[in-house]
């Protein structure tokens, strides 16, 4: 048997795929089997790896079992592991801290140097009730002279540290 | 728009006209987008998908450059008219399964599209012909604009636009250009160029995207970060990167001419010759042998064919085209006579 792609060499590489819904085979002499291999690799795509970089930031550091869920749609970190897809915006907030290391590890940065969309408002915000994220939230409203929004937000942060205050006393 | 409208009509990014079109396809650029409390869709319920969709419907309705486009419901195609679809590019795989609850809206010259409720509420995409990511942005940033001027997108000021897969979020941007690089592949330097742009963090793939393998030298590269640069920044970056690539397609494109013009022309000319004389043939084949006829044209020697001619058989002979045209169900056999006699058609051989 020749090889399929050169129509030279003898085949020595059998190969099975599925294009459209259809069964492909091919028979490959090695030399074009290398190359295809090479093709192959290429389409393992970042998606691919997402479930072994956040299981990385795992090991990293052990969260507390109860910030692991999402209040909203209830899927759990391990979940995400296991389907690399987050069910709802408030999971952002939800795994917010292993989601932070995880974004600089796929992007090489964790922060958004993008467009805003037209409707911003503290109420587009997922609800957190991390006063280090609400923090950071209002330092870049104020850098991008969201003036509007910074006041939303110096509000919510003022109640959530009194509330703390009035647990405290 | 019917969807049976679509089958002779020819894409604008099909029309092969744009900055180094004699080595570019393509250029696209995809977004996605979130409803602000909303669960995503592999997380929400069919009331869910069913409100999304209204919603957007909602939206469409009242944005003027949606004035022609068609809304079509997943659930109401059938099998083979989804694969149209994607076929055409204008939708993805991962879009034609679980109908229910999914949309596509297409414009008339289907240079914009958008999937609803696909792995994210929307995927607005936007093709143009040749290296044009700048004005295909402009366009897509004008509708992203309209739509969010109405719609409340889940967004964080600290992470940008809020993806169903963290590999997408922050611009939630994916640039993309198609190209036809038969020269470094004929020359075996295929490889090498695709190992650069991986470790570059860009992705390559086949001609129809994400999983599929690259047929007739048809490359689709694209960025893979989408958080930590501007959405300009981006562009400018696969730019500088697909600039280089053409330059090293220009280059063996040379070599080969200076070094062995007979073999060239007879690959070429061979090619010509089968694709206007068969009587049965694969995609696959038929695929390869357009990749060697383009390549005739873009270098002078195939005269009296175009490349949109090309780009469009490119599409029309896919299966699902094939039937669409015949009107009917064709088993794999009856496909390839189809597809070499529509080859004799259209490119004139006997």
């Amino acid at each position: 048997m020749t090889c399929d792609l050169c129509g030279k060499k003898k085949a020595t590489v059998h190969l099975t795929e599925i294009v459209d819904d259809q069964l492909l085979e091919m028979h490959l002499c090695e030399e074009c089997a290398r190359e295809k291999s090479v093709q192959m690799e290429q389409q393992f795509g970042l998606s691919d790896l997402l479930a072994g970089l956040a299981d990385f930031g795992k090991q990293v550091k052990d969260y507390e079992k109860v910030k692991s869920v999402c209040p909203s749609c209830q899927l759990t970190y391990e979940d995400f592991k296991k389907m690399g897809r987050l069910g709802c915006s408030e999971c952002y907030t939800a795994f917010q801290d292993q989601l932070g290391g995880l974004l600089k590890r796929i992007h090489g940065s964790n922060r958004h140097h993008g467009k805003t969309p037209g409707i911003v408002s503290a109420q587009a915000l997922p609800k957190t009730d991390s006063l280090v994220a609400l923090k950071q939230q209002l330092q870049q409203a104020v850098e991008q002279e969201q003036f509007e929004q910074a006041a939303e937000l110096r509000d919510r942060i003022r109640e959530l540290e009194n509330k703390k205050k009035e647990e405290k006393s | 728009m019917k969807l049976d409208d679509l089958i002779y009509h020819t894409g604008q990014w099909l029309k092969g006209t744009g900055p180094y079109s004699n080595i570019v396809m393509s250029s696209r650029i995809r977004l996605a987008r979130n409803l602000f409390s909303v669960p995503f869709p592999n997380k929400a319920s069919k009331k869910d998908l069913l409100h999304v969709l209204a919603t957007v419907q909602e939206a469409k309705d009242k944005i003027d450059y949606f004035k022609d486009a068609t809304l079509f419901q997943m659930s109401e195609l059938d099998s083979i008219d989804r694969q149209f679809l994607i076929e055409r590019h204008l939708m993805s795989h991962e879009h034609s399964s679980n109908p229910e609850g999914k949309a596509l809206i297409v414009s008339q010259e289907e240079i914009l599209s958008v999937m609803i409720n696909e792995e994210d509420h929307l995927r607005i995409q936007v093709m143009h012909s040749g290296l044009n990511l700048h004005e295909t942005w402009k366009i897509i940033d004008m509708i992203d604009d309209k739509l969010s001027g109405i719609l409340q997108y889940a967004f964080l000021n600290t992470w940008g636009y809020l993806t169903a897969c963290p590999t997408n979020t922050g611009t939630a941007m994916r640039g993309s250009v198609m190209l036809h690089l038969p020269a470094l592949v004929m020359t075996k330097q295929i490889n090498k160029v695709l190992t650069a742009i991986a470790k570059l963090s860009f992705a390559s793939r086949g001609f129809y995207g994400e999983g599929t393998q690259a047929r007739g030298n048809f490359y689709q590269i694209s960025n893979q970060v989408s958080l930590g640069h501007s959405e300009e920044d981006i562009i400018q970056n696969i730019n500088g990167l697909i600039r280089q690539v053409i330059e090293q397609e220009e280059q063996a494109r040379q070599a080969l001419i200076l070094q062995n013009k007979p073999m060239l022309e007879d690959k070429i000319f061979r090619s010509l010759g089968v694709i206007k004389n068969a009587h049965i043939i694969s995609s696959q084949e038929t695929i390869e042998l357009l990749s060697m006829v383009r390549l005739g044209m873009d270098l002078g020697l195939v005269k009296n064919i175009d490349r949109c001619t090309i780009n469009e058989l490119l599409i029309l002979i896919q299966p699902a085209h094939l039937q669409k045209i015949e009107g009917k169900k064709l088993s794999a056999t009856a496909r390839d006579i189809r597809r070499a006699s529509l080859m004799r058609e259209k490119l004139g051989g006997v």
